[in-house]
């Protein structure tokens, strides 16, 4: 009989699963994250690849990881500091050794310590026999020989073997925080249901690794996290760009438009096409262009027909569609890009997050070419922010850029499941009286009409050459120029009417506001939080509309004696404030393809209130 | 007491397809006829109503055609005229659209969206204004200009081969593929009939001639002395004859068409080689592109090649039915709450 083992109470725990690009370190992470969030902690992960599929084994550029925070109470980013590494060889040692807080817990697949792997890291000695993990406490696991051990008598060859080791890592991790198999369990037997024969190894993987802990000497003690309290509610995790598809799922659904999306796949924004590519029983059309210049033309042109038309990119691809997106303002047509912001300049670091294409997104078009530009702040509100933004496109007859990043893509948080009631209503209008029509007439919102192909007596045309107001014939009369380039300013600006406030969190005036849009609220909120506790006095404000900015942006900020901006850039968000408000803005900018850790915030914040403790 | 009910002619006219905008191409542009010959057949189009027509364009001259044609109209950015107009009849495709393009617009721009128009076979008819030069920008040389072209960009002659659009739309998997002449006003309104007539992607070359930058570049085969001797006119099931008296004629020799005389003894009419449009290979169609890369052979113009096949908006519509039947119509709720979900109390 093993000895009972002692279980000790954690309020959280930041985990990061680590090993080659084929070791399956993403799917352990998000069974880790999905069984977590089954037993109500809240959580939020951070998946963290290279660009490459499957980099060279055993290489330190080839780790592949995944970070998991989670706790007891509301949380708001994936970890600074892991207190826990698994990590499947010695590369994924190299890579993370020195992220790791201080005595942090390294869980070490031994049997990958040889001299080739050792060598592949670029490690002379192993550290598991020198003094390099001094200061850790680190359990050897010898997991592929157990793993293999475990699957005697299988019907597998030896490489099929060695892929369910990280099935017995995961069965440990889940005996280790004390979390059931089941939810894994019936993962496999779904995803494996054609081939029997993986559906026993993994099981019996998993379930191998959660009885060594439970067996073996090594491990005395096990960790459990208790249920955050959250509001009541039914509760699913999601991530950013899966939130992102259902939002504009919802979106057609509210407005009762087709959604209709033109594409071409490129990374982060990927997923959003592959999931909306899903729901044909919607009557959703996605078309996989030819390239992103396709991707936002046929939109254009499914827009002209009268669709909730979308199109999905990142970066480098907003810039392609840059022209397009002047089209489809001149048109006045609705159309929403998403733009999944990754590192750049160039191909940059296409797995990496940033917030670098702000300037594009607000200025990046020939001409006076203003768009709408939102920005979702967490996970799950990118499902909230894609519809705000098809809403505004459809209202304003408008282009709308909608802002997300590889954080948020690839990062899930719990999110409490709205009903389809309790959504907001997304009006629609088509024009069909022929009586009195013209294709620039203007509502008071200064919208024209939407007159769609197919319907009697609205025969028009419109396209990229100067309209004249009302008529919509091509004109190059000088002052309808000055008029629609004014007009057309001026209906971004009415957008400002439908945007929520600006809001506080904390007092409304005082020393110190920090605040952000986009990726960046959760880290800003922990840090706030974190320096409170401290003992400053410090507010918080996160702009999700960044144009038009929140009509009591410049009220809120002047509240302040100090406004710092923490922003995953060089300072785009803060230039534009300057330039809009006089204000002195404070910078703080950190641009390493990752999130801010929360420690770099909350010193900053210590740093600008000094002595105020 | 009788009502005396008054019958109207409800019959749509050339007229109804023209509207109020001024054309502002030069006088003698071939777009002109061009865009008579469309207002001229569209009447004739069977079963599709005006409301239904959308005519979508690029840049360059041609590209202003949907101004003047009273229909629904979208004149686009330079080259992606194919892809707006995907995007247009995959979200609708109860409508009939056309793009028109020219040559820089169709193929050198918008090449990639032309060539992938075709592979998936959208049902759209693409009509290219050919005049072999770059009229908008005053005369720089086209994808289509023939190597050695004299113009203000290739004072010394171009060095670039041209494209063969014929071939072009044959390689890249369009089902419909046509050429005509701007001033052979009866024929081009057949092509545009029978273009109108086909589902799928649609391509008629139109030679065009500008009148400023590169005129004349089709007289050979639009002169009433040169033209007998230099078109050839392919009609279905007929054998390929030309020539004034109709006394040449195409044959085989081995591989390589060759042109003989016919009537004189030395081949009949059933020697020479009969014109199957609807071949399921695209080899005779080829063959036909290329005929007049040698001079001393004519230049076709009529359908190369059509055949049926299933469209990319029909497939896209037909698997939205597939799993709607498959998995019932979707439901938002259902969707919203799938997959792990747990309560908090």
């Amino acid at each position: 009989m093993p000895k009972e083992k002692e279980v000790q109470s954690l309020s959280e725990v930041t985990v990061r699963f680590a090993g080659d690009s084929g070791d399956g370190m993403q799917l352990t992470g998000s069974q880790f994250s999905d069984t977590t969030a089954l037993m109500g902690n809240d959580l939020s992960t951070l998946p963290d690849y290279p660009a490459e599929i499957r980099a060279p084994i055993g290489t330190v550029y080839g780790v592949s990881g995944f970070q998991l925070h989670f706790s007891s109470n509301d949380i708001h980013t994936p970890g600074d500091r892991p207190d826990v590494l698994v990590a499947m060889n010695p590369a994924a040692v190299k890579k993370n050794l020195s992220e790791l807080k201080p005595g942090a817990t390294i869980i070490v697949n031994t049997d990958s310590f040889d001299r080739k792997n050792l060598q592949l890291a670029k490690y002379e000695t192993n550290p598991l026999e020198d003094d390099s993990l001094e200061g850790f406490e680190v359990f050897p696991v010898p997991i592929a020989s157990l793993t293999a051990k475990a699957l005697e008598g299988c019907a597998l060859s030896p490489k099929e073997v060695s892929r369910c080791k990280n099935f017995f890592a995961l069965g440990l991790m889940y005996w280790l925080f004390d979390r059931p198999l089941d939810q894994t369990l019936n993962w496999i037997q779904k995803k494996f249901s054609k081939t029997p024969v993986f559906i026993d190894a993994n099981t019996k993987a998993l379930t191998a690794g959660y009885n060594y802990g439970e067996n073996t000497e090594i491990f005395n003690t096990r960790y459990s996290v208790e249920p955050a309290k959250l509001p009541k509610g039914t509760y699913r995790s999601i991530s950013g760009n899966e939130a992102t598809a259902l939002g504009f799922l919802a979106a057609s659904v509210k407005s009762g438009l087709p959604l209709f999306l033109g594409s071409y796949p490129i990374t982060p924004a990927t997923e959003i096409l592959q999931y909306l590519s899903n729901y044909k029983n919607f009557g959703i059309k996605t078309v996989q262009a030819e390239d992103e210049i396709a991707g936002i033309t046929s939109a254009i042109g499914a827009s002209f027909a009268g669709n909730l038309a979308i199109t999905t990119t990142s970066g480098p691809g907003l810039a392609l569609k840059t022209e397009a997106l002047g089209l489809a303002l001149m048109t006045e047509l609705p159309l929403v890009i998403i733009d999944v912001q990754r590192g750049g300049p160039s191909t940059g670091l296409p797995t990496k997050t940033e917030q670098a294409d702000l300037l594009q997104a607000i200025y990046g078009r020939n001409g006076e070419a203003p768009v709408a530009v939102l920005a979702a702040s967490t996970p799950s509100d990118c499902f909230t922010m894609a519809m705000e933004a098809s809403k505004l496109a459809i209202k304003y007859m408008s282009p709308v850029i909608l802002l997300t990043d590889g954080y948020l893509a690839n990062g899930s948080e719990p999110w409490k499941i709205p009903h389809v009631n309790e959504l907001p209503e997304i009006p629609v209008k088509f024009r069909t009286e022929k009586e009195g029509f013209a294709p620039y007439l203007r509502d008071e919102n200064l919208s024209r009409p939407w007159a769609k192909p197919g319907t009697p007596g609205l025969e028009h045309r419109i396209g990229g050459l100067e309209k004249a107001n009302i008529s919509g014939t091509v004109s190059y009369d000088p002052d309808n120029h000055d008029l629609m380039i004014n007009l057309r300013a001026q209906k971004v600006k009415n957008m400002v009417n439908d945007i929520p406030d600006l809001t506080v969190d904390g007092d409304t005036e005082g020393e110190l506001l920090v605040l952000g849009w986009g990726g960046t609220y959760g880290a800003i909120k922990e840090a706030v939080i974190k320096a409170r506790k401290s003992g400053y006095k410090v507010s918080q404000a996160h702009l999700k509309y960044l144009n038009p900015l929140p009509k009591n942006t410049e009220y809120v900020l002047k509240g302040f004696n100090n406004v710092l901006l923490p922003e995953i850039n060089l300072g785009q968000l803060a230039k534009i404030l300057r330039s809009e408000f006089l204000l002195p803005i404070k910078q703080l900018n950190i641009m390493r393809g990752l999130p801010f850790r929360v420690s770099d915030i909350e010193d900053k914040i210590k740093e600008i209130l000094g002595g105020n403790e | 007491m009788s009502e005396q009910i008054e019958v109207k002619d409800l019959k749509i006219t050339a007229k109804d397809f023209v509207t109020d905008q001024d054309v502002r191409w030069c006088p003698g542009c071939g777009d002109y006829s061009i865009l008579a010959q469309v207002q001229r057949s569209f009447p004739d189009l069977v079963g599709i109503k005006k409301e239904n027509i959308v005519w979508i364009s690029g840049i360059g001259c041609s590209s202003r055609f949907p101004y003047y044609m009273n229909t629904y109209g979208f004149h686009g950015i330079h080259g992606r005229a194919p892809a707006i107009a995907t995007g247009v009849k995959v979200s609708h495709p109860e409508l009939s659209v056309w793009v028109a393009a020219g040559d820089g617009d169709l193929l050198s721009i918008g090449g990639n969206h032309f060539i992938h128009t075709c592979r998936k076979n959208v049902d759209l008819k693409i009509l290219l204004f050919n005049n072999r030069i770059y009229g908008l920008t005053k005369g720089q040389y086209s994808p289509t200009s023939e190597k050695g072209k004299i113009t203000k960009t290739s004072p010394y002659g171009s060095v670039d081969y041209p494209f063969n659009p014929i071939s072009l739309a044959l390689g890249s998997g369009a089902t419909f593929v046509a050429r005509s002449l701007d001033r052979d006003a009866k024929h081009l309104q057949e092509m545009i009939k029978r273009a109108a007539a086909h589902k799928g992607a649609a391509f008629i070359e139109i030679f065009q001639n500008c009148s400023i930058f590169n005129d004349g570049a089709f007289d050979i085969l639009t002169d009433k002395k040169t033209k007998d001797d230099n078109v050839l006119v392919l009609e279905h099931g007929k054998p390929m004859l030309f020539g004034a008296n109709k006394n040449k004629g195409i044959i085989m020799d081995g591989a390589k068409p060759k042109v003989v005389e016919v009537g004189n003894g030395s081949h009949r009419e059933e020697d020479i080689l009969v014109h199957d449009e609807f071949d399921e290979s695209p080899v005779l169609a080829t063959l036909l592109a290329h005929l007049s890369d040698d001079p001393a052979m004519p230049t076709p113009i009529g359908i190369f090649r059509q055949i049926s096949k299933a469209t990319y908006d029909g497939e896209v519509e037909a698997q939205i039915h597939t799993v709607t039947d498959k998995k019932g119509k979707g439901d938002l709720e259902k969707v919203l709450f799938a997959g792990n979900t747990w309560e908090v109390n």
